[in-house]
């Protein structure tokens, strides 16, 4: 068996998320990757991608077609190497999203969104209901076609590898979608839904002032600032912040949860976080059951504290 | 968009439970071509739904004699009930309940999810042509020239502080020749009605009663389909009424709830954990190991029956239901007694809108020679009994009333108090020692909550408000200790600050529509007021 | 310009789904089922552009039960001009959802095609990449704002760490997402004139399309309920674990 990984080797690296979904592929036999790029990165991003170890070969694909990932190109070239593979993988990013169920249609294939586990080369497990539940799934396609949910798989290391690569002619096509600009949040504090880290505030901050405690821990950690309801209610912070059940449900790869009680209503937004971290000075609050790492004590201590040691 | 748009109907019906529908269904047997609309606030028909429910099929059979050729959802009938008086630790079966209390004699009753059958009956009415609209609530009443003239619907897209929204919607008049509340338990626009008609002149104050009900999974082995069990005395106190249900129904489903009578005296009390405790009794205890846990509501119920009964019309309507007031407290029945409520209504309606009289008031008359009369009049002094002599003696009476005086005693005792009076102040009374929930049969409020679905549009303006807030402090906090804390089932009230400078919190977003609050704050000094329509709990089949 | 709106009754956003006990399933006896409200959002988006006086005509479709009819008078309601049932015994997965939006909309020629992300039962995210695919039209998913140009649309869609805005030439699949807007309420009167709009029933099976199953559900499970982890008696120790222990910082 053989498996196409396509990266989002946009701008010219290789990001964690794509290391993930190759992990997820490795039990599905050989690994080919696919990089596609603008004429400018596809240089280094192929080269990038050749670290990478356990790789079998790297595929290029470059032309202005191809530097923003757009969907209708990416798509039609995947169907062009289909007939190689077994498994067509991305991780499920904006771009393997928006990619692979419009080659999955062209393939008559039903592809299978953010999978979790792999059981077999024709069983895989994701989730439905927002997480709430989680379904085993045996596909009956010849081909199969899968995004990978990145946090449920280790990324592979970026380094160590040296695999051959093979530039590819892209399929022609007419562009009937055109990339306009781009307008990158990198500098400000992420959205909460797409952060990778969230340091989320509650009761325990007691004022719109104490909530500011949270804001050099975010901006040391690139996080995100959430809430919870109580604080939310209470003026601390605007509506938007709210995570939770009534609010934005999220799972980051690391939740500090300061000051939370951890009612049923939060968990349900923060519940699905690779790892929770809770800070509060009473140590019977729910927050600690499911917690990976719990800290009692006053937090207008130990956030402080936390923001120097990360320093 | 801010003109408010009028439909006109022949009625207008406020509130899709038992009552409502089965109000609109007599209406369109009685009068096909004539328009019926009936709004309901929750999110659809049954959203709001609480109830035991072990119903009597009596008014059904009367409104729907084929019934049981329509697919209804009364498929588990009671096959054995037993009766216990507990202590701690004991429970003391009540021999010959037959005989000792006739009014619990459930042989030829089913054990129902309310909900669903509310469901079935909304889809028999639309069949009929009966218009249904959920997810409007009624805000206001419309009076005209000393007549009701239909209600207004909520607006919609109010924000928080009380301005338009981008997404405001103007409610709307729906205006009806006649208008029935059909709201349950303590109706906001019944309320309404009650003051301005003065219906409640010369009647005995309304006592109520807060049942807080959750719905299992058990493990096959344990359930029998069928098995109805009650409960009396312990964890409440002699003076205190109430007591627990469980009722196996349905696919390896359980009803477990607890009422409590809203006449309480220590502000301590906690319905809420009463509840949770006493699932730990053997008694019941043994059905939840091993269960899961689906589904958790609360609603307030009218407990005083005939004595409480305000009058039942004014012109333009009538009240019908548990808005009135209709429920068997002793026989702890309310659904047949609401449909009758509601068909009889209909019929004095009928009667009317014949005659183009502005007041159904041949329903009065109706009520009397009716079944249902017979019934309240027959359990009349139960309630009250206990209320003056406290459990055990109340539970004697009752006996006596039921098994020797057949209800037909020559006197008639009475309620003295309205709920809200009967408060003592929290120093003279000791807290009840709960136990923290262990989180496999017992559970914390929120996690309660949780499974209630409920859930209110974040941005408009609180539907719990008090009146005065200053009066909040002296009197709530300071005498009683922010009662509204323990008796609210759903953790809308909270304390803050409660060491340093005390302050009510008001999480309306939580409130599951049980009323309790608008009836039992010492100065009623706490309104209800109708949400945004679909707001509220969403309880799903089965509750 | 006419747009097509699909739409999904799904299990309501507020509803707690479970797992029937034997594992076959999520228990819907009983259980309120809303329009899926990204698909709210998709309606809401078409009935600003006819605001606008960019769009004629707005139809709505869905696939389902004979009860999907509610979900289609809500979009009715909310303002759409009229409205297709395509009844099939199932959900039909995005592949054969796909194939049948084909062709309604070889039927209708729409210009436009405007559709929740995904569906929250399914959380599939594909039929509107899939129905593109097969129209070869362009697609913009996870739209936060569409505009009419002069010679298309400008989307901008909602990509990992910001936005970014794409010129569609039309026809096109657009994919709406939360911040796209806030739909409307249906208001009562709209609501009543929602029960006179025309709707056509198609049978499924009528179109010709295999709706077999590609993906069999073996088995459906509730997560595993977090365990509590360790506490840590320090800053220093905590930093310690996130670093090389949980290695997320």
């Amino acid at each position: 068996m053989t498996a196409l990984v396509l990266l989002d080797a946009e701008d010219g690296t290789i990001p964690q998320t794509s290391r993930s979904a190759i992990a997820a592929a490795a039990s599905l036999g050989d690994i080919d990757v696919l990089v596609t790029g603008g004429p400018d990165t596809i240089a280094a991003a192929a080269a990038s991608a050749a670290k990478i170890p356990g790789i079998r070969k790297v595929r290029t694909a470059s032309g202005e077609a191809f530097a923003h990932g757009l969907a209708e190109p990416l798509a039609a070239l995947l169907v062009a190497l289909a007939p190689d593979y077994d498994h067509i993988v991305a991780a499920a990013t904006a771009i393997g999203k928006s990619t692979l169920p419009r080659a999955a249609a062209l393939l008559d294939v039903q592809m299978i969104p953010d999978v979790m586990e792999i059981r077999d080369s024709q069983t895989f497990v994701r989730p439905v209901f927002a997480g709430n539940v989680l379904v085993t799934l045996r596909s009956s396609d010849a081909k199969k076609l899968l995004t990978i949910r990145t946090a449920s798989f280790d990324p592979v290391a970026a380094e160590g590898g040296a695999a051959p690569i093979e530039a590819l002619t892209p399929p022609d096509g007419q562009q009937k979608s055109r990339f306009v600009s781009a307008e990158h949040s990198s500098t400000e504090r992420p959205q909460l839904e797409a952060a990778r880290v969230i340091v989320s505030g509650g009761r325990g901050l007691q004022s719109a002032e104490g909530f500011k405690i949270l804001e050099p821990l975010a901006d040391r950690l690139g996080a995100a600032i959430g809430a919870s309801r109580v604080a939310v209610d209470s003026g601390f912070v605007p509506n938007d912040y709210q995570v939770g059940q009534t609010g934005k449900i999220v799972a980051p790869d690391l939740y500090i949860a300061c000051g939370i009680s951890g009612a049923i209503q939060h968990l349900a937004g923060m519940k699905d976080s690779k790892v929770i971290v809770a800070i509060n000075k009473d140590e019977e609050a729910p927050i600690f059951q499911v917690a990976d790492y719990g800290l009692v004590g006053d937090l207008f201590q130990i956030v402080p504290a936390l923001t120097a040691a990360l320093g | 968009m801010s003109q408010r748009d009028i439909m006109e109907f022949d009625v207008v019906i406020v509130g899709g439970g038992p009552a409502g529908l089965a109000a609109a269904i007599r209406l369109k047997q009685l009068m096909p071509d004539e328009s019926v609309c009936l709004i309901e606030k929750g999110s659809e028909i049954g959203a709001h739904i609480v109830s035991g429910a072990v119903i009597e099929p009596r008014a059904l059979d009367e409104l729907l004699p084929d019934w049981r050729n329509r697919d209804a959802p009364l498929d588990t009938p009671v096959t054995r009930e037993e009766m216990y008086l507990l202590t701690e630790r004991k429970a003391f079966r009540i021999p010959a309940l037959p005989w000792v209390m006739p009014h619990l004699a459930n042989h030829g009753n089913f054990v129902v999810s309310l909900g669903d059958v509310c469901r079935w009956l909304a889809t028999q009415a639309e069949a009929m042509g009966v218009e249904i609209y959920p997810g409007f609530a009624g805000a206001d009443v419309l009076i005209e020239n000393g007549r009701v003239a239909g209600i207004l619907t909520g607006d919609m897209g109010i924000t928080r502080d009380g301005t338009k929204g981008p997404n405001f919607a103007p409610g709307m008049e729906l205006r009806g020749k006649y208008t029935l509340f059909a709201e349950g338990c303590r109706g906001s626009l019944t309320k309404r009605v009650m003051a301005h008609f003065n219906l409640r002149q010369g009647v005995d104050p309304q006592t109520y009663g807060l049942g807080i009900k959750e719905v299992w999974e058990i493990p096959a082995e344990l359930h029998e389909p069928g098995l109805v069990l009650h409960s009396f005395g312990w964890p409440l106190d002699d003076r205190t009424y109430g007591g627990a249900w469980l009722y196996h129904f349905g696919r390896n489903l359980v009803s477990y709830g607890f009422v409590t009578g809203l006449d309480y005296a220590n502000p301590w009390l906690s319905p809420y954990d009463e509840m949770q405790r006493t699932k730990l009794h053997p008694v019941y205890h043994k059905y939840f190991e091993g269960g899961r846990r689906l589904i958790y509501g609360a609603r307030a119920l009218s407990e005083g029956g005939l004595q409480s009964l305000p009058r039942l019309t004014f012109p333009g309507g009538a009240l019908i239901g548990d808005a009135a007031g209709f429920l068997n407290t002793p026989k702890i029945k309310g659904t047949h007694t609401a449909m009758k409520s509601g068909m009889l209504a209909a019929e004095a309606i009928a009667a009317a809108h014949a005659a183009d009289a502005p007041e159904p008031d041949t329903f009065t008359d109706r009520l009397q020679v009716s079944w249902l009369h017979q019934e309240l009049s027959a359990a009349r002094n139960i309630r009250p009994a206990f209320a003056r002599w406290g459990t055990l003696r109340g539970a004697l009476y009752a006996g006596i009333d039921a098994a020797i005086l057949r209800g037909r005693a020559p006197w008639t005792l009475h309620f003295h108090h309205a709920d809200h009076e009967t408060l003592r102040p929290a120093a003279s009374c000791p807290p009840p020692a709960y136990p923290r929930p262990d989180g496999t049969i017992t559970f914390d409020k929120l996690s309660s909550v949780f499974l209630s679905n409920t859930n209110h549009v974040e941005d408009q303006p609180t539907h719990l408000r008090l009146r005065d807030p200053a009066l909040w402090k002296p009197l709530n906090w300071d005498t009683y200790r922010a009662p509204e804390i323990r008796y609210c089932p759903a953790a809308v009230y909270e304390v803050a600050d409660a060491e340093t400078a005390p302050r009510l919190v008001i999480n309306a977003q939580n409130c599951v529509h049980c009323k309790t609050c608008d009836i039992k704050d010492p100065p009623q000094n706490i309104d209800w007021y109708t949400p945004e329509g679909g707001g509220g709990p969403n309880y799903p089949g089965g509750m | 310009m006419k747009i097509l709106v699909p739409i999904k009754r799904v299990v309501d956003y507020n509803v707690k789904v479970r797992v029937r006990r034997d594992g076959g399933g999520v228990e819907t006896a009983g259980v309120k089922m809303s329009m899926n409200p990204f698909d709210e959002i998709a309606v809401e988006e078409a009935l600003r552009l006819r605001e606008k006086g960019v769009a004629s005509e707005i139809l709505t479709v869905s696939i389902g039960v004979p009860q999907a009819a509610d979900t289609l008078r809500t979009a009715l309601a909310m303002g759409a001009d009229r409205a297709i049932l395509v009844q099939s015994e199932e959900s039909p997965e995005p592949l054969a959802v796909a194939k049948i939006l084909k062709i309604l909309v070889d039927r209708e020629k729409p210009d436009l095609v405007i559709l929740g992300k995904q569906a929250i039962d399914d959380d599939m995210n594909a039929t509107g990449q899939m129905l593109a695919g097969l129209l070869d039209w362009p697609q913009a998913t996870f739209a936060s704002r569409v505009e009419k140009t002069a010679d298309g649309l400008a989307v901008t869609r909602e990509v990992d760490g910001g936005s970014e805005t794409l010129a569609l030439a039309l026809p096109a699949i657009v994919t709406a997402d939360l911040r796209l807007n806030e739909p409307r309420y249906a208001a009562l009167p709209n609501i009543m004139k929602a029960r006179k709009k025309p709707l056509e029933t198609i049978a499924a099976t009528d179109l010709g399309i295999d709706l077999t199953r590609r993906l069999a559900i073996l088995s459906m499970a509730e997560p595993p309920a977090r365990k509590a982890g360790i506490k840590v008696g320090s800053v220093a120790e905590l930093v310690e674990k996130l670093r090389n222990e949980a290695k997320v910082i």
